[in-house]
């Protein structure tokens, strides 16, 4: 199988916040250094609520506590650990393609992770930042619960499947 | 005046989307009081050049602050009627924002700082939004502030210069952010905040009933990402009903959103205000409101019946000094430069950079 053939997506009820939460968790435990995480899914279908999640959980290793803020303000947060660094991107002010390729994320890969809110924004330029990549839509399902895609491409093939066991069928 | 007590600052502005650059002298009169005087203030917003993208974009931001800020700072030295020679100090922000205008901003001021020998003051952009009362109002330490923006929503205890204590701030969006995305929900232009409260003026705040994040709760933190979504579904389920938003929805939708953030503004504040009161000293009480949602009106009407209530006067700066300007940054180079705080040419500019980690190593 080639790297960039992604698997089958895999299917997750999110019920609550704290089941959010969780699979933030269960990332932060997988990611590795040139990985991308996109997410996609409309205004208040939980991306940012996960994209913290992950990101504090990742930092907390290190005991390290800092907020994680939206980073729609400012398009980019970066967090440090010893291990890798963090870049939290938000392009859903950016409306120009050609915009995303000015904001460096490309060097970022070399020792760092990134997490993309909004990717779609940015015309296949966040899709051509790495082949191991892991691609999570989120959607509203009734009172409060969310529903989770997750499609693996690349090395994200052979990590997915221990995530997604944790929730049983979905 | 002695020179002793007078200090004259450029302060350049480039962290979001405004270019700026004023020119501001602080004085201090014989019974200490405080004194500011703006001599030149200028502001070129980038909102035309933003308003195709229905936001703002960092590196557009970063292009068009180095095209326009040697002319804004020869522009605002020459209203001023001063020269390079004739500044006490050089201030610019040198973060939080998006870096690469915090960058070009910094650069300036230390090209500037180089050539004419004067020192640099390297300025926290919250600090210039949090001081900017004392500029235009004169008011002495200690305070309560409110800064409320696109980026921030924040419950400070101010006790001096480079002092500030941390009482609450968001979770999740900023109460500005939560404007323009609610503002965008709607289409109702850009920039979002002022168009929501214009379309919000002929609606009906009672015709909605959304959920009010964080009300009631202990301590003083926002959220607003919940209310962002209610706002969402309430969006889409009008439109289900009848096809689309009336004139009316979107007004009454618009009336309704910011009721609640209002409701939820003063229930956090309140806290606030009890958690400080008796830190106040003998004099009165003062809460301060600052940052671009300041210059909300239904916000300030409510905050300012909350202020009374609890025996606080309200203080805001005047709408110009709200958003975004240079007299800010001058003004906080300037009280920093009294205190004898300056910066190395080797300053670095930071995306972020929380006001409660600013120290002060003088009492003030």
């Amino acid at each position: 199988m080639s790297p960039d053939s992604p698997d089958k997506p895999a299917y997750i009820s999110l019920p609550d916040q704290a089941a959010t939460q969780d699979l933030g968790r269960r990332l932060a435990r997988a990611v590795r250094v040139g990985d991308v995480i996109t997410l996609r899914g409309d205004l208040g279908a939980g991306k940012t609520t996960l994209a913290r999640a992950l990101v504090q959980a990742v930092l907390a290793v290190h005991g390290i506590e800092e907020d994680v803020p939206s980073p729609t303000f400012t398009l980019v947060q970066t967090y440090e650990t010893p291990d890798l660094a963090l870049w939290h991107v938000d392009l859903y002010r950016i409306d120009e393609p050609d915009e995303v390729r000015e904001l460096g994320l490309d060097d970022a890969l070399d020792d760092g992770v990134i997490l993309v809110e909004w990717p779609e924004q940015g015309g296949g330029a966040i899709e051509a930042l790495s082949p191991d990549r892991l691609d999570i839509s989120l959607s509203l399902m009734g009172e409060g619960g969310r529903a989770a895609r997750l499609t693996a491409h690349g090395g994200w093939v052979e990590r997915l499947p221990e995530i997604v066991k944790a929730y049983g069928n979905g | 005046m002695t020179s002793a007590r007078a200090h004259l600052v450029l302060g350049i502005e480039t962290s979001c989307d405004e270019t700026a650059a004023a020119v501001v002298r602080r004085t201090v009169a014989p019974d200490g009081a405080v004194r500011g005087e703006i001599l030149s203030n200028v502001v070129l917003s980038q909102v035309e050049e933003h308003a195709p993208y229905g936001g703002v974009v960092p590196e557009i931001a970063a292009r068009a602050h180095v095209e326009h800020l040697d002319r804004l700072t020869a522009q605002a030295l020459a209203e001023a009627g001063v020269g390079l020679g004739d500044l006490d100090g050089i201030a610019a922000t040198s973060g939080p924002g998006l870096i690469g205008g915090v960058i070009v901003g910094l650069m300036t001021a230390k090209g500037l700082a180089f050539a004419s020998g004067k020192p640099l003051i390297a300025v926290n952009h919250l600090e210039g939004h949090a001081l900017t009362v004392r500029m235009t109002h004169g008011i002495p330490f200690p305070y309560l502030l409110l800064l409320v923006s696109g980026g921030h929503s924040q419950l400070l205890f101010v006790s001096g210069v480079g002092r500030f204590e941390l009482l609450g701030s968001t979770v999740d969006d900023a109460v500005g952010e939560a404007f323009d995305k609610v503002a965008k929900l709607m289409n109702l232009g850009f920039p979002g905040g002022p168009a929501l409260e214009r379309t919000a003026e002929r609606g009906d705040p009672k015709r909605f009933s959304l959920p009010r994040p964080m009300f009631g709760r202990a301590g003083c933190d926002f959220s607003f990402s919940g209310l962002k979504t209610a706002v969402r579904l309430t969006v889409e389920r009008e439109k289900e009903k009848s096809g689309g938003l009336t004139e009316e929805d979107k007004a009454d939708i618009a009336a309704s959103f910011q009721a609640t953030v209002a409701e939820v503004v003063a229930d956090r504040v309140r806290h606030a205000m009890a958690m400080v009161k008796p830190e106040m000293g003998a004099g009165p009480c003062r809460l301060v409101v600052a940052g671009g949602v300041a210059a909300n009106r239904a916000l300030r009407a409510r905050l300012d019946g909350e202020a009374r209530t609890a025996g606080f006067e309200l203080v805001v700066p005047p709408f110009g000094l709200c958003t975004d300007n240079g007299a800010m940054i001058a003004w906080a180079g300037a009280e920093r430069l009294a205190l004898g705080l300056v910066d190395g040419l080797d300053t670095a500019p930071r995306a972020r950079w929380p006001l409660s980690s600013l120290q002060s190593p003088l009492s003030n």
